[in-house]
């Protein structure tokens, strides 16, 4: 039997947190300790995934499968490919350097760090797992830590925003869990990969709605206009790794579902409607931006540039085209890295100056001039500067949009949404002014710059962004290979 | 007549009145809960020692020895005893009547177990009433006014029930001239009658016994006494009844309209339309007024209403798909088993708080975090459980009846089920929140006795087990299902 990779990715942080949680008397030194030593293995393992990952090989790899539960079919099955494996890799990433942006928290620790471990875990295990009873599972576990985190290290209306993210997940889990059900009840198996090659034979119920039921949960997480109001309340008011988790790899849930599930095994009905899909996907990313421009408060504004960025990722979905399947798998990969960097980067300047509000901000680049280096890299990343992962992502997306044959007039629709990048232009470059130039103020005097462990993962989060802008092929030729068998 | 397979039930018989003598001539009342708890576990062993005798019947067809009583022998013998290692704090309150306690306890246990194992109107009687009378005076132990108040409540409420169930057997008596489940359902299919509005008789008598058992198990709408009942009455108490009564009043319908009413097929969908619309209104219902409750255990009444909602989705399914109905059987048993362990968890984590800070108002919860971590996680683990949200066991006994529930083509249903566990999900995490996220008014500990610990401990346990290595509990309660028929 070979090594179980992915069993140890997910597990070693659950032990983790088991470990936090449950040994008597430690100190906050310890806590932080074991923190760092169980993501830094689980990255480590990662990566070494991320090397061994043979390009060449079509289909899934580092399949571990066991018997779980014979009684209904279910089995501990997991495994990644070309579109799982790079989430994969980013989500024990950000895992790690989540440890690193709390190195300083204080307010109980030992259930924060717990917290911060389980969530990694349950995320990690989705995007490993090929049982859907094993995926939804995962799915649900996250939002207990979400819970805890936002209610009780967040900031603002926290208790209200927790409550709202629970509801509106677990609503959109209710419609999943009946469209699993309806998938088992129409072919008795559970297996993600049986299911997407021999697709689904259209039994007592219709395909549509197995779709749909389906496609609300993860649209939910994505978050999909009209459903994306729970996005900013959560991200803003979670504390900073909180949002970090949240906006680097928990909403690329929802999209990695939409692809791998929704897409997967009905790709007749998702080109039916792909037009709808498409409209709401260029409604996101025009209204997400417009709305970004107008806010006031600095975490709200990442916040609502993830709507905005979110939809690119439904329209190159949804384009149903090679390449821009591609560039939206690819484009959530580099949307972690850079709102991971921006909530980071968010964080700090606020822990720093205690002020979040864009109006009462500014002229910090003279007290915190690394910052304002890395923040500055994070935001042009997010306009989608060349050399970025974000103009690689965003122009793959568009360009395999525009080329799509999913219906006539997508074209229309792909040059409306590009505005969305000349307003998120707009809004990033008037962000960063308001932030950072303009003359220094007295009041921010006391404010300090990022310190060497602050240093750490600002640079390794900036190493990333352009090491996948420069060459995205390490990433887009295995995605190609694993979308390519969804949409023939 | 053998009476060695009656070996379990007659274990309980002389446990009790052995409890009642021994509790008058010590003084070390703790040795009442040891001498009980010697007998659920000889009665534990004398269930396990006949499984290589299980699929007969005795005293006259009236009694089955088959799978499905034995695992519901089991879970009763179970319960009762997490029901009295939860005790242990609480009946230190009581001056008087240790012994009957415990004595009680033990009959009520009787009745359940008997329950789950007659084939014949007239005993299925009878073991109701021994289970129900022992509730009774059990509700009311406490003898201050709620408790008095709540015990007449549900004295008279269960009384009508009972009329009303006797009524609706006579009138099926009535239209086969049969007692027996399998000469009833002999009966019904020799008259040729093709649905239950062929025969108003035979309409009146069905849905009168499923008015009389809808007592028992909490469904809308005879549920009305369950949040008073719930409030009022000696809290181990309540445990004890919320899970056994309920397992036991779906043990007996079970066995009667899967036996009894089973064919022709479209009288089995006509009761299946009756319990899909009863679980519509009991989740619906149930979840909506738990909303707003502000003392856990009315709380825990309502959801015990919502609870009996998704199960009745499962004796939908029995009767809508006879093709599914081992699924739709062995989901309800499955449910039932992780349904207990929860909600006896949550409620020994209760007694241990309600003991200590003396009210059972959520907003006195506040901070429990704080002064009494392990209480509060265990609780926390139970309601998350009660949700429906991995890895409790809670999902898993959800997805299974789910399931059944769509292979039967019931996908509204169960639409309308996941939406009102998302409802549910708000009032429980309230519980929660302010558990963990409030500030407590005072920072002393609340202790709790070893007992207590042991039970909570099982029971918490049980419920991760449970619901991460779910295949121990399927198969057996797969295996369960395949009982007898008559």
């Amino acid at each position: 039997m070979d090594f179980n990779y992915l069993s140890f990715i997910i597990f070693v942080p659950l032990l983790g947190a088991a470990l936090v949680a449950f040994i008597p008397g430690l100190n906050r030194n310890w806590i932080r300790g074991i923190s760092l030593l169980t993501t830094l293995v689980s990255f480590g393992l990662a990566v070494a995934v991320f090397a061994l990952f043979d390009h060449s090989r079509l289909g899934m790899q580092f399949e571990e499968f066991y018997t779980w539960i014979p009684a209904i079919n279910a089995n501990y099955h997991l495994g990644v490919d070309g579109l799982s494996m790079p989430l994969m890799v980013l989500t024990a990433f950000l895992g790690l350097m989540v440890v690193l942006i709390s190195w300083k928290e204080e307010l109980r620790a030992r259930e924060y760090f717990a917290w911060l471990l389980l969530l990694e875990a349950s995320i990690l295990g989705v995007f490993c797992s090929l049982d859907l009873l094993l995926f939804f599972i995962f799915w649900e576990i996250e939002i207990i830590p979400m819970y805890f985190l936002i209610s009780i290290w967040g900031a603002g209306r926290k208790e209200y925003s927790s409550i709202k993210y629970v509801i509106y997940t677990l609503f959109g889990s209710a419609f999943m869990l009946a469209g699993i059900l309806s998938v088992y009840f129409t072919t008795g198996s559970l297996n993600v990969v049986e299911l997407t090659r021999n697709g689904i034979a259209a039994g007592a119920i219709p395909a549509v709605a197995m779709f749909f039921l389906l496609l609300v949960g993860f649209a939910i997480k994505l978050p999909v206009f009209p459903l994306h109001t729970w996005l900013p309340d959560a991200h803003t008011d979670a504390p900073t790794a909180g949002s970090v988790m949240l906006a680097g790899a928990l909403i690329k849930m929802g999209g990695y579902g939409i692809i791998r599930i929704v897409v997967g095994f009905f790709p007749e009905v998702a080109r039916d409607y792909s037009f709808w899909m498409v409209l709401l996907a260029v409604i996101g990313i025009v209204y997400g931006a417009a709305v970004t421009l107008r806010q006031t408060d600095l975490k709200r504004m990442i916040a609502y540039s993830s709507v905005s960025h979110m939809g690119m990722v439904l329209l190159g979905v949804f384009a149903l085209n090679e390449v821009s399947m591609t560039g939206a798998s690819l484009q959530m990969v580099s949307h972690g890295l850079l709102t991971g960097l921006l909530f980071a980067m968010a964080g700090f300047t606020m822990h720093s100056t205690h002020e979040r509000d864009l109006r009462k901000l500014g002229g910090l680049a003279r007290q915190m001039p690394v910052a304002t280096v890395v923040f500055s890299i994070a935001g042009l990343g997010s306009l989608g500067l060349p050399l970025t992962s974000g103009f690689a992502a965003e122009f793959i997306t568009f360009t395999g949009s525009f080329a799509s044959t999913a219906f006539e007039g997508i074209k229309i629709l792909v040059v409306i949404s590009v505005s969305g990048v000349v307003l998120a232009a707009g809004y990033i470059l008037w962000m960063l002014q308001r932030v950072f130039y303009g003359p220094p103020q007295a009041q921010f005097d006391h404010a300090h710059d990022a310190t060497a462990i602050e240093k750490v993962y600002m640079f390794a989060f900036v190493i990333l962004i352009f090491a996948v802008g420069i060459y995205p092929a390490a990433l887009t030729d295995i995605m190609k290979m694993a979308v390519m068998p969804l949409i023939k | 007549m053998d009476f060695n397979l009656l070996k379990p039930e007659l274990t309980l018989l002389v446990t009790a009145i052995a409890v009642i003598l021994l509790d008058l001539f010590v003084s070390r009342k703790g040795w009442l809960t040891v001498l009980s708890l010697i007998g659920l576990a000889v009665a534990g062993f004398f269930t396990f020692s006949q499984r290589a005798d299980l699929g007969q019947t005795t005293f006259n067809n009236m009694l089955a020895v088959d799978n499905f009583a034995f695992f519901f022998k089991l879970l009763f013998l179970g319960i009762t005893a997490m029901v009295i290692l939860s005790s242990t704090d609480y009946v230190s309150k009581f001056k008087n009547f240790r012994g009957e306690y415990h004595a009680l306890l033990l009959l009520a246990t009787l009745g359940m177990t008997l329950m789950a194992a007659t084939t014949e109107l007239m005993t299925m009687y009878v073991s109701l009433e021994v289970a129900s009378i022992s509730l009774y005076a059990l509700a009311g132990f406490l003898k201050d006014g709620k408790s008095s108040e709540s015990s007449i409540k549900y004295m008279i409420l269960g009384a009508v029930a009972s009329a009303v169930l006797l009524y609706g057997m006579a009138l099926v008596f009535g239209v086969t001239g049969q007692t027996q489940i399998g000469a009833i359902a002999a009966a019904i299919q020799t008259s040729g009658y093709s649905g239950l509005m062929d025969n108003p008789a035979l309409v009146m008598g069905v849905v009168l016994i499923i008015a009389g058992f809808g007592f028992k198990i909490a469904a809308i709408p005879f549920q009305m006494w369950v949040p008073d009942v719930y409030e009022g009455a000696t809290t181990p108490v309540v445990a004890f009844l919320s899970v056994g009564s309920k397992a036991a009043g779906f043990a007996i319908i079970m066995r009667l309209f899967f036996s009894a009413f089973e064919f022709p097929e479209s009288l089995s969908l006509d009761w299946g339309a009756i319990y899909a619309a009863l679980a519509v209104l009991g989740m619906i219902i149930g979840n909506a007024s738990a909303i707003p409750q502000t003392n856990i255990k009315r709380l825990l009444g309502y959801s015990s209403i919502a609870q009996a909602g998704y199960l009745l989705v499962g004796l939908a399914t029995m009767g809508i798909a006879p093709a599914s109905e081992v699924i739709g059987r062995s989901s309800i048993l499955f449910f039932l088993f992780s349904y207990a362990l929860a909600n006896l968890g949550a409620f020994a984590a209760i007694i241990a708080i309600g003991n200590k800070i003396d009210s059972d108002e959520i907003k006195d919860y506040a901070g429990m975090g704080k002064r009494a971590p392990v209480l509060a996680l265990c609780l926390t683990v139970s309601l998350i459980s009660l949700i429906g949200m991995p890895p409790a066991a809670g999902f898993i006994g959800k997805f299974y009846i789910f399931n059944g529930a769509v292979q039967s083509g019931l996908l509204w249903l169960v639409i309308i089920a996941v939406l009102n566990s998302v409802i549910s999900a708000f009032y429980y995490l309230r519980v929660v929140k302010v558990m963990w996220f409030n500030e407590p008014a005072s920072l002393e500990k609340v202790p709790s006795s070893g007992a207590l610990r042991l039970s909570l401990l099982i029971t918490t346990l049980g419920v991760l087990a449970v619901g991460i290595v779910p295949n121990l509990l399927f198969t057996f309660a797969e295996w369960a299902a395949r009982m007898l028929r008559f």
